[in-house]
């Protein structure tokens, strides 16, 4: 029975010449996949200032309409319903002039006395909410987007919190001055549609074209 | 290796002669395969998603069976100890039996494992040389390492008996007993090492417990040898296979022993869990009462206990152990308690609730349920034949041609010394 | 062995057979096999591959032109897949401000497109957000990741969402038996889908059900294709592999934030690199209140919740 007593070393010697194909120098506990050349190391991060501030339409420049400025006094105002409808942002000790410069509605006016633009409102913010302003300022407050090693891109306060009415309930997209930005919503976000039971998942998708 | 044609063309005439009721069981079986086939066909096409298992039950039917037969083929070590280790000489005549069902069930283990792979086209990937097996740290390769030894040393046993018992001739003790005695610890390695799978996930809270290996083990000795009682009885009528009453009593006490441990540690596990009361309860009580409306397991809980505390009063009461209808009730109820417990007694509590707390109560499906039975269709086919092969050569009607003018009487394998 | 004589059994010994025959059957029966492979899609080059670690340059390239082509077929688009390494001197680390989070799930339908994850039959997400009381507090028994409503946060409820936790004693790892998930150096515990077998021991293993399988072949449209692919990230999966988050391995290692971060509309995700000091993850860690899920099971993650106020 010489084939099959040859039968059995020459299975062995097949399988040993295709292990020896496969094999390589050293179990496969090498250190992670062949890389790319390692990327330069990175400079001081840019922070660039998202989208603008998120204007109602047509409402800035402020001193458009506001060229005299005659009345101090705390008052209800007759104009700007939609902000004074909604506000209750300390509303008993607050009120518009508070943040808003009276000598130059363009510009915001910190405590001192010193004006800042409406792109850098998180100082006047910042002023009473400082932690929250030094946490913004770290990154850890609010969002960013970009690189995580590189430049990023920030967003100002006044994206998510409508500072008339300032706790968060929602945010979408909003067109000012033809360019895209960020905007508080008055109402809560809708959430996106829940994930799909187990047993809701059937049988296979019929086949299509793309998926297959 | 003389002669070694001829006995294979001797083993294919032995499995393929027989009565009418040998065929119609053959037929049976083939019928359960090809059913087992199309369903499988059906399920390589679409994927498993034609099962019910799911991200959150993402092991079920195939890995119960799987567990339960590794239990089965673990059990033939309960014969090999009285009989090589206690030379006890009525077991001895018929160890190979208890071989072959571990061959059989090892064949049925590998099989439900490969259905449940999602890729078995890389099954390359796990083998040394030829993959990178994740060896020593990944249990599966354990599993699968000794599973395969434990498969091949089985099969050169009883190659090596059958062979030289076919041809009247007596086996070398000094190959053959080594052998046998090292099947011991392969066998409960294999177990053990199925056991230290599920053991050491500490994510699944219901299987993270020291006691999981030590079940493993009573359980597999308290059923597996339930099919060597009842096919014992069925080769001494059918075949004239001498085996004594009292080496099926022997191997029914010892069972008993088993189903008392077995019985013993599923009651230290249950304290744990409802005295200690922790959050890893919740398992076992989806298991034993239901949480909420999610009461799928809970007759199979109690019913499986039943079953396995009826079979050990039937066993260690001697009266009902020696009466055959009682005994067999025995086996039937073993079995059935063992397999719920072991299977998706063992499985599906693991995964319910999941690792987020969800709740995703499974059934198997049609496709699942023929896939399963054509896996033991193929099982059954493969200890069928195994034994129509093993059986007229123990009992000295099969032997090599040159052989049949001085037929040995003396049965399977005993060094006529 | 017994030593008495035999009269020879009549055996009808094959001929041998001559070397011509021999090879030709040789060859027929390998072509066979690679005839019968390819019927059941098996390609002979992906069956001899060898593991991804031990790849050569040369051959990861006509891997990965392989991936391009594979995806040229399926979806009729071209695409780019890297195998960017990790950066020396790197260890990704993410933050989730609990404080934050409102149960929106932009971040999981952003991973969804970012990651072509399969759309339905399975239904793929890589994010899970799960609604929890405030008055319960982290209670997964409690916990309900099927939430409807017409607005969140819906009252006395908090938002907790979980994805791989890509930790540094990671379970998964330790349970696969090809190796083929494994952690890299920058932390991202990665899956090559064209090893694993599907055998679903990491998806036992793992405390946070963070892994998916693809019980079907995924379904992804052509047109929703992001072809900025990594070979160990989103690069779109066959059917019966795992996959699971890679903290978007193919915009990370560009330097780039991860798809959930710069979806997210309140800015609860942070991310950086916690081996630099001015980074803002560093920052959270150093300053705010952080833990770790299901810390006793000691995985070690990367991924931190805290709470910002």
């Amino acid at each position: 029975m010489r084939t099959s007593r040859l039968a059995l070393p020459a299975a062995a010697l097949v399988v040993l010449l295709a292990a020896l194909a496969r094999a390589s120098p050293g179990a496969p506990a090498a250190p992670s996949a062949p890389q790319h050349a390692p990327v330069a190391p990175a400079k001081p991060a840019a922070l660039i200032q998202a989208e603008p501030p998120p204007f109602s339409e047509g409402i800035y420049p402020c001193s458009a309409c506001h060229a005299e400025q005659k009345d101090r006094t705390r008052r209800e105002l007759g104009f700007h319903e939609e902000q004074q409808s909604v506000f209750d942002h300390d509303s008993e000790h607050r009120w518009c002039l508070d943040c808003h410069d009276y000598e130059n509605r363009d510009v915001l006016r910190l405590a001192n006395g010193d004006q800042v633009p409406f792109t850098e409102s998180y100082r006047l913010c910042g002023q009473c909410h400082g932690d929250k302003y030094r946490d913004w300022r770290a990154g850890v407050h609010g969002k960013r987007i970009g690189h995580w090693d590189g430049e990023k891109t920030y967003f100002l306060c006044v994206n998510c919190h409508n500072p008339h009415s300032p706790r968060f309930k929602g945010v979408k997209e909003i067109v000012v001055d033809g360019k895209r930005t960020t905007a508080p919503t008055l109402a809560p976000m809708r959430p996106e549609p829940r994930p799909r039971r187990p047993d809701e998942m059937r049988s296979p998708a019929p086949a299509s074209g793309a998926g297959r | 290796m003389t002669g070694f044609l001829e006995f294979v063309k001797g083993c294919g005439r032995q499995v393929v002669s027989g009565g009418r009721a040998y065929r119609l069981w053959i037929g049976a079986l083939l019928a359960l395969i090809v059913v087992g086939g199309v369903a499988y066909a059906h399920q390589a096409r679409t994927g498993l998603i034609a099962t019910n298992m799911r991200d959150q039950v993402s092991w079920a039917f195939y890995i119960g069976n799987f567990t339960f037969l590794v239990g089965v083929a673990a059990a033939a070590v309960l014969l090999v100890i009285p009989a090589y280790v206690y030379q006890w000489k009525p077991l001895k005549e018929v160890v190979v039996l208890g071989e072959l069902l571990a061959i059989s069930a090892l064949t049925m283990c590998l099989l439900f494992i490969l259905v449940d792979m999602g890729r078995p086209d890389r099954f390359l990937h796990i083998m040394p040389l030829l993959g990178t097996p994740n060896w020593p740290r990944s249990m599966l390769t354990w599993d699968a390492l000794v599973l395969h030894a434990y498969l091949f040393l089985n099969l050169t046993l009883v190659l090596y008996l059958l062979f030289k018992t076919y041809r009247g001739e007596h086996y070398d003790r000094r190959i053959f007993l080594p052998l046998v005695l090292l099947s011991i610890p392969l066998s409960i390695s294999t177990h053990t090492v199925t056991a230290f799978l599920y053991n050491g996930m500490a994510a699944r809270a219901y299987w993270n417990a020291s006691i999981l290996a030590p079940r493993f083990i009573a359980s597999a000795f308290c059923s597996g040898p339930a099919v060597m009682i009842i096919l014992f009885q069925i080769l001494r009528r059918t075949n004239g296979l001498p085996i004594k009453d009292e080496a099926i009593w022997k191997i029914a006490e010892l069972m008993s022993y088993a189903m008392f441990v077995n019985l013993f540690l599923l009651g230290a596990e249950l304290f744990k869990e409802y005295y200690s009361a922790t959050e890893h309860l919740l398992y076992t009580q989806y298991f034993w009462g239901g949480i909420g409306e999610h009461r799928t397991l809970v007759p199979y809980a109690w019913a499986s206990l039943a079953c396995s505390v009826i079979a050990f009063v039937l066993f260690l009461v001697p009266s009902t152990r020696r009466n055959y209808v009682t005994l067999n009730l025995g086996c039937v109820l073993i079995w059935a308690g063992v397999y719920i417990e072991k299977g998706m007694g063992l499985i599906i509590p693991g995964f319910t609730p999941d690792t987020l707390g969800e709740i995703y109560e499974y059934r198997p499906t049609a496709t699942e349920w023929a896939i399963a039975a054509g896996v033991f269709g193929i099982g059954f086919l493969v200890f069928t034949m195994l034994v129509k092969i093993a059986v007229p050569i123990l009992v000295g009607t099969f032997r090599a041609p040159e052989r049949t003018e001085a037929p040995s009487q003396s049965p399977a394998g005993i060094p006529a010394h | 062995m017994t030593t008495e004589k035999r009269t020879a059994l009549p055996v009808v010994a094959d001929a041998p057979l001559d070397p011509a025959r021999r090879a030709f059957l040789r060859t027929a029966a390998a072509g066979a096999a690679v005839a019968s492979m390819s019927a059941c899609g098996v390609n002979l080059d992906d069956f001899l591959r060898r593991h991804f670690k031990e790849l050569s340059p040369e051959e990861l390239k006509r891997v990965l032109a392989k991936v391009e082509q594979r995806n040229r077929d399926r979806f009729g688009k071209e695409t780019k897949v890297s195998a960017t390494g990790a950066r020396p001197g790197v260890e990704f680390g993410y933050g989730l401000d609990l404080s934050r989070c409102i149960g929106c799930r932009r971040c999981v339908y952003a991973c969804v497109k970012e990651n072509n994850q399969s759309r339905s039959n399975p239904q793929i997400h890589w994010i899970r957000v799960l609604e929890m009381d405030k008055e319960h507090g982290v209670d997964l028994a409690r916990a309900e990741s099927y939430y409807e409503s017409d607005a969140v946060p819906r009252p006395g409820k908090f938002y907790f969402p979980v994805q791989c936790q890509q930790c540094r004693n990671p379970p998964c790892v330790k349970a696969c038996p090809t190796q083929a998930t494994w952690k890299e150096k920058d932390g991202i515990v990665v899956i090559d889908y064209d090893w694993c077998i599907g055998c679903r021991c990491c998806m036992s293993a793992c405390p946070y059900g963070a892994r998916h399988f693809n019980w079907a072949t995924p379904t992804l449209p052509a047109d929703e294709l992001n072809p900025n692919q990594h070979y160990l990230g989103n690069r779109p999966r066959p059917k019966g592999v795992v996959e699971k988050c890679t903290f978007c391995v193919q915009r990370t290692r560009e330097g780039r934030y991860p798809a959930c971060l710069e979806a997210c509309p309140v800015g609860a995700r942070k991310f950086g690199n916690l081996l630099d000091p001015e980074s803002e993850i560093r920052r959270v860690m150093e300053t705010k209140r952080v833990f770790v899920f299901k810390e006793e099971l000691a995985t070690h993650p990367q991924f931190y919740y805290f709470y910002a106020t």
